[in-house]
């Protein structure tokens, strides 16, 4: 079927995407299922991946809605299967249910867009819907582009749409907790680019605005939900709204740039947004093996009950740290470079545009910095609670390093964190082709890189950045002042127990904890966790408290206030449905009866 | 030779940078009626820590042996992006003024782990309040970059490596910056480098399990930041075409001039310092939230081009 599949740079970067994490996370389940489940069990999740990966890739490639449709179905309906993999727990199959429904009503979105393209090119081959596309009117675009937006942001998991995401991801296995998050949202990227981009041409202004808004909250929701979570695997699935977030904005971007006829920066915006979207693929599905092991090997995701791992489990920790600098956009990791290139990108546009579209710009690239610097502060909180300092559970205390099979997986994509960081020029390359594909620019005149620096062609005098020579700098810089360290004339270095106060021997009941380290962060954004606690002091007598119980919690804003009501409603909808059911076969006929008239009338107004 | 003086810039931050803190505690003292410590201190605190020997936390990783190199190595780094000595040459191809930030990030990133790897209360403490702080001052700089460099029309520094008209939003941007220099450099009223009170420090907490020569490191690193947070403001708000190597008498003028830019910051930090009180952690949101109002002015003055 030749007519069916396509193969243009955009989808090969897709299926890239898609093949460097489930590569290193399917040689990571083999230690992971390893001693977990039957031998059936093992053999269905296997099956489960290998038809979730080719799903993923089937729509990625095909040109067609109906086989997209299809594509994305069984892509939803595995991913399910896998995230209720676990179904011995209540917690799995509510997450999948909620996952279920969410990502549902996100395809029901999807097939009236679908439907709508069609109609107007007669077709559903998406060549035909391009150039169809071309002469539809306006009105019918834009609601093509909300139709699409909500379909795939609900699979992005764009805030207020992420609901579903902090439940299914952390509650599926931990490999697939890292395709999905890895990969699986990435698809809902493909389809805005391919659809909104490629297909209709993003060439209305507020679409391009519309994004960069939802985008911008989804990154500060995300990351301020992420630092109040104590759960690993729900933290990073936070981050994942996150992460969405900058993603969209670089793709927000570039449909700007592409309605106001700046098609190099319209390129550059994507190509700041392509590169984050592989990065986060590698960083995220790396931190997500990382998780599985310490879940794996102390039996908890809590952190609270984690502590010391950097001494039980020295490599994952490594992997974990190389996942949490990239995340926190550290030089030279790869994180570092497509936030570089995403901030840059809003200045670059801020240089093009005039008046109001320039403080916008600014306010945007100001709270994607604060979203960059509280995602630093989670992950100094996740990394620190988690593996440093001593064991705050015998859990923690009995932990063992992972087997090899597991530290394969995770050691190629820490490896790639650091080569996608350094190797920033080639990349930038690559993606130029696959960024003029999706936007229709020819980028063979323009320079996106120069020997071994980024450079920005745009600006009147060049901007640069050099990865690698950066890590070489700071490389040299270290091993100077550490020859500096190990110069002659020092005295010994003594070991010795933690500044106590003088008072007693410190434990892990002393240390800081991650509510603790978060509190300064649930204060300032109060306004929006609307935090509450609730103290209370066991006493023995009146003189004495024997203990004291201190609870926090946030309120979960969306789900109490956006989701609950309209559940509400539907159930009640629902109850007084029940009325007209009362069990009756007569009046059942009687209904089969009015519904048969009704539609003999009906039919006969076509006549 | 452009390497060269990126070298001898380096050299400079490490030799001058104690000095300036000497010299700014110096001024606090006078302002206080206090004689205070010798303006050349932070060099004897320095040269005391580098003989002494090292007590190291049983609890502590690798992290908290090799943070005071990573912290130093980004604190270098970032000095090495601005207009000091350089104008042009292969720093500016490192990075721009927004790679500045992602530098400055990594030590901090570093610093905050080493302070909770000991299992100290202090470490946390200081750790969380650091990363807090930080995260807020984030907004702030990024937006004076933006207005500073939509007057240049580029983020490369070397633009304004070069005598350049002050316009109002300078002034708004550099009063900005001023702000979270004083974050940054961990000063009153976001931090007292004085104290030790578990109450109130923050970096202090940080570095609370450091001894002998990982200290300072730590301190030289703290200074080199400092440095180079004012070399910026100075570029910005007092330009100076750098250096102008013309006849004796023209570079004496020019040297007086650089240095007095320098003294004028210091000056200002110190009278800053002197005459407020410290404030609570939680005010701190506040205090930023101004400075991001001013980087906010400044970009809008940016924008009208005054």
């Amino acid at each position: 079927m030749p007519g069916l599949f396509l193969f243009d740079p955009l989808s090969i970067f897709f299926i890239f995407v898609i093949a460097i994490v489930s590569l290193p996370s399917a040689v990571y389940s083999v230690g992971y299922l390893k001693g977990g489940g039957s031998r059936f069990a093992t053999t269905l999740s296997w099956i489960l991946l290998c038809l979730f990966v080719a799903s993923m890739g089937l729509v990625v490639t095909v040109n067609n809605v109906i086989a997209f449709l299809v594509a994305w179905e069984i892509m939803s309906l595995v991913s399910y299967f896998l995230v209720i993999a676990d179904a011995k727990h209540e917690r799995s199959v509510q997450a999948g249910t909620i996952y279920i429904i969410m990502t549902h009503i996100g395809t029901a979105f999807l097939v009236a867009a679908f439907m709508i393209m069609a109609k107007y090119a007669g077709s559903f081959n998406f060549a035909a819907i391009k150039s169809a596309c071309l002469v539809m009117p306006p009105q019918i675009k834009n609601i093509i582009f909300l139709l699409l937006l909500v379909g795939f942001g609900t699979k992005a998991g764009i805030v207020p749409l992420h609901i579903w995401l902090p439940y299914a991801h952390p509650q599926a296995p931990s490999h697939i907790s890292s395709i999905m998050s890895g990969v699986m949202i990435k698809t809902a990227i493909y389809g805005i680019i391919r659809f909104v981009i490629y297909l209709l041409s993003a060439d209305t202004a507020w679409w391009g605005i519309l994004i960069l808004i939802l985008a911008i909250i989804s990154c500060l929701v995300g990351v301020i939900y992420a630092l109040m979570e104590h759960d690993l695997k729900r933290l990073l699935a936070y981050h994942s709204v996150e992460n969405i977030g900058i993603i969209l904005l670089g793709v927000g971007l570039s449909m700007f740039f592409l309605s106001i006829h700046l098609p190099y920066l319209a390129v550059f915006s994507l190509i700041a947004g392509l590169y984050h979207l592989v990065n986060h693929a590698i960083f995220k599905g790396l931190l997500f093996l990382c998780a599985g092991s310490v879940y794996k090997a102390t039996g908890t995701r809590d952190i609270e009950k984690l502590g010391g791992l950097i001494k039980k489990m020295p490599q994952t920790a490594v992997c974990f740290l190389l996942g949490a600098m990239a995340i926190s956009a550290l030089p030279p990791l790869n994180g570092f470079v497509s936030e570089w290139l995403t901030l840059q990108a809003f200045f670059l546009g801020a240089f093009k545009v005039t008046g109001v579209s320039r403080l916008f710009l600014g306010v945007c690239a100001a709270l994607l910095a604060l979203t960059g610097g509280l995602a630093a502060a989670c992950f100094v909180k996740a990394f620190g609670i988690t593996f440093l300092a001593q064991s705050r559970s015998r859990h923690a205390e009995e932990a063992k390093e992972v087997s090899l099979s597991m530290k394969v997986g995770m050691y190629f994509l820490s490896f790639l964190t650091v080569a996608f960081g350094l190797a920033a020029v080639p990349v930038m390359r690559l993606l130029a082709k696959v960024a003029g594909t999706a936007t229709d620019v020819d980028t063979k005149g323009v320079i996106f890189s120069l020997n071994n620096f980024i450079v920005n062609p745009l600006a009147e005098k060049g901007i640069y950045l050099s990865p690698l020579w950066l890590a070489l700098v700071l490389l040299i810089l270290g091993a100077i002042a550490f020859a500096l360290f190990l110069l002659p004339g020092r005295r010994k270095a003594v070991s010795y127990s933690t500044w106590d106060c003088g008072y007693y021997q410190l434990d892990a009941r002393n240390e800081y904890t991650a509510t603790a380290f978060s509190k300064p962060f649930r204060i300032a954004f109060s306004f929006f966790l609307l935090p509450y606690r609730r103290t209370q002091k066991i006493r023995e007598s009146f003189y004495h408290v024997k203990s004291f119980v201190y609870e926090t919690h946030t309120t979960p804003v969306f789900r109490k206030y956006g989701y609950a009501p309209v559940l509400a409603l539907v159930f009640g909808i629902a109850k007084s449905m029940r009325r007209i059911q009362p069990g009756s076969i007569h009046l059942y006929l009687s209904y089969i009866f009015v519904t048969v008239i009704l539609l003999i009338l009906f039919m006969g107004r076509f006549h | 030779m452009d390497i060269l003086i990126t070298i001898a810039q380096l050299i400079v931050f490490i030799v001058v940078s104690p000095f300036i803190s000497g010299l700014i505690s110096k001024i606090k003292n006078n302002i206080r009626m206090r004689k205070g410590q010798s303006i050349f201190q932070p060099y004897y605190n320095f040269f005391k820590l580098f003989a002494k020997g090292e007590v190291v936390s049983q609890t502590a990783s690798w992290i908290f042996k090799v943070t005071p190199f990573v912290v130093i190595a980004s604190s270098l780094a970032a000095a090495s992006l601005v207009p000091a000595l350089i104008t042009s040459g292969p720093s500016f191809f490192l990075g721009d003024f927004l790679a500045l930030i992602f530098i400055l990030a990594l030590g901090r990133f570093f610093m905050a782990l080493a302070a909770l790897d000991t299992g100290s209360a202090f470490g946390g403490m200081g750790s969380s309040r650091e990363m807090f702080i930080s995260s807020l001052v984030e907004p702030a700089v990024c937006l004076v970059i933006f207005a500073v460099s939509l007057q240049f029309g580029t983020t490369n520094i070397a633009s304004f490596s070069h005598i350049h008209m002050v316009s109002i939003s300078s002034l708004a941007a550099v009063a900005a910056l001023f702000f979270v220099v004083i974050a940054e450099t961990s000063r009153i009223p976001v931090d007292n480098q004085e104290t030790h009170l578990e109450l109130t420090m923050v970096h202090e907490a940080m570095v609370l399990e450091y001894s002998g020569r990982s200290l300072a490191l730590i301190e030289l690193a703290s200074y080199i930041k400092q440095m180079m947070w004012f070399f910026l403001i100075a570029q910005i708000i007092f330009p100076i075409a750098l250096p102008i190597f013309g006849n004796g008498g023209q570079f004496f003028y020019w040297f007086l001039w650089y240095l007095a830019r320098i003294l004028i910051i210091a000056i200002a930090m110190a009278v800053v310092e002197a005459s407020v009180a410290k404030m609570r952690l939680f005010r701190v949101a506040d205090f930023l939230g101004f400075a991001v109002v001013l980087a906010m002015v400044a970009t809008v003055c940016a924008i009208l081009g005054v």
